[in-house]
């Protein structure tokens, strides 16, 4: 964590842009690893032929918690519903929004995009229902 | 080959104590495990510390030497960081050291002071186990991490909330006799379903609490132990480590720890031995659904047994294999960065007959899980009875 939000995080910050516009992506080997940015090389087999795929627009909740004590960046966002969304080639972990926290399953189908949280303001990836 | 003997233990009390620097904490443990061992300092040819927050805690980096000063050891010393596995890092390089011949005495240590950050900054410090641009940027707490895969495991293999709370019951009541434990009261089912909710589905009781303390360990070569006539029953015979990716989002599995199973294969390789040799264990349960994977990873349970292990009566201290019968990091408590080391004082004490629940081992081969983070790195460690 830096405290200088001006200062960016090269690749990853790359992605949230592209998440924002719709346009998220993943890295993908030739052996057909997915992996998320930054990589000089595939975190599986360690080739460095790296292409950006398109991420599938939707994918499911693996798995998720509503999370009610937080840590300070976080302390006015509770209780809020944090998932780790399967999108096929990755996975990809952040806050449900739009949903109600007891309604939530396992499988329920979801798009990733950015939200802003509401304790900082800082931009974190979110899902929507699809 | 040079067989690692635990010379002498040393435990502060586990508990909150925020007021006590982790110097004076090590000091103590350290000073206690010397004494226990009857080892001169001035024998001691390297300290090995496990610490994960001080930097955050208590504005420290550079313990290593601050810690030999606090025992006053002048031997060089290094200190060790991974996450909740920092113990059993320094535990595992010590017996390499041993192994190797560049030491015959090691003083292990590892210590952690939690709760003068308060809640909120201990959850924030904590958090720094994980990957920080994709997990901790998305709101994953500590507890929220275990959650997510409590959850996973739910929907894969089975179990219920019911089933996770009698593992922190059982936990509690191990700690009752023991008196370095945070906890020495008993809990229900009941207190633990009705206790509120960290992170769905898990509550306050399924997690072990904020807690300031240190542990230590002489460790010597068997050569060193018979030319000096130390008294060290207990032998380290197998050590393993495993590894995976840092963010849950990577793993292969979100429903078991491989970084531990590759652990396991290595330490019982190690030690030759097989999980139906291991009598007695103590194993990493940070949150009581950690325990349940740690069973199964350590092949004590197959996958999907171990969430009702503590159910059925297979792992409480009656039981085939009693785990954590220190009371855990549940209930004797987690300062971080002692963890791996407490669990082999534990263990030494459990097989050599001084601890308090010594009369529910029935064999001489215990083992030690110490996880790091969610379980990205691992630790397994092998002990024996040896005399």
């Amino acid at each position: 964590m830096t405290d200088d939000a001006a200062v960016r995080d090269d690749g990853f910050d790359d992605l949230l842009d592209a998440l924002a516009d719709g346009e998220g992506y993943y890295l993908a080997c030739p052996a057909g690893h997915g992996s998320l940015p930054p990589r000089r090389v595939c975190p599986v087999c360690g080739d460095a032929d790296l292409t950006r795929e398109a991420l599938p627009e939707t994918g499911t909740v693996e798995t998720f918690t509503v999370v009610r004590v937080a840590a300070p960046p976080f302390a006015d966002d509770v209780p809020y519903v944090t998932a780790i969304v399967d999108l096929g080639p990755v996975r990809l972990t952040g806050v449900l929004r739009d949903v109600e926290p007891d309604a939530v399953a396992v499988g329920d189908e979801v798009t990733p995009t950015i939200a802003a949280a509401e304790t900082t303001g800082d931009r974190l990836v979110a899902f929507e229902p699809a | 080959m040079t067989t690692v003997r635990v010379a002498g233990v040393g435990l502060t009390h586990f508990g909150v104590h925020p007021d006590r620097t982790a110097r004076d904490l090590f000091a103590a443990a350290g000073l206690a495990a010397l004494a226990d061992a009857g080892v001169p300092r001035a024998d001691v040819e390297a300290l090995y510390y496990g610490n994960f927050i001080g930097e955050l805690a208590e504005h420290q980096g550079h313990q290593g030497p601050l810690m030999a000063e606090a025992v006053g050891v002048h031997a060089p010393a290094s200190r060790f960081e991974n996450a909740c596995a920092s113990g059993g890092t320094a535990v595992r390089q010590a017996v390499l050291a041993l192994r190797s011949g560049a030491a015959d005495v090691v003083l292990v240590g590892g210590g952690e002071r939690m709760n003068n950050l308060g809640t909120a900054a201990a959850t924030g410090a904590l958090a720094t186990a994980a990957d920080d641009l994709y997990e901790v940027r998305a709101g994953v707490t500590f507890p929220g991490a275990y959650a997510l895969m409590a959850r996973a495991y739910f929907a894969g293999l089975g179990g219920d909330r019911e089933d996770l709370a009698h593992v922190a019951v059982k936990n509690h009541a191990n700690a009752v006799p023991n008196e370095y434990a945070q906890f020495r009261r008993e809990v229900t089912v009941e207190d633990v379903l009705g206790s509120p909710l960290l992170a769905d589905p898990l509550s306050i009781y399924d997690a072990c609490p904020l807690t300031d303390g240190a542990a230590a360990l002489v460790l010597v070569s068997d050569d060193y132990a018979d030319e000096h006539d130390v008294e060290a029953p207990v032998a380290i015979t197998g050590s393993g480590q495993g590894g995976d990716s840092l963010a849950l989002q990577d793993r292969a599995s979100l429903l078991a720890t491989p970084a531990a199973e590759r652990a396991a294969a290595a330490a019982y390789a190690d030690a030759g031995i097989t999980a139906d040799d291991v009598a007695v264990a103590e194993v990493h349960d940070c949150f009581t659904i950690a325990e349940v994977m740690a069973v199964e990873s350590l092949g004590f349970f197959e996958p999907g047994e171990g969430i009702g292990a503590a159910r059925r009566g297979e792992t409480t201290r009656d039981g085939r294999i009693p785990v954590n019968l220190s009371g855990g990091l549940k209930a004797k408590g987690h300062p971080v960065g002692a963890t791996g080391v407490s669990q082999v004082v534990e263990m030494t004490r459990l097989l050599r007959g001084d601890h308090p629940n010594s009369d529910a081992v029935d064999g001489t081969t215990g083992v030690t899980h110490n996880a790091g983070g969610t379980g990205a790195t691992a630790f397994v460690h092998v002990l024996e009875a040896v005399a």
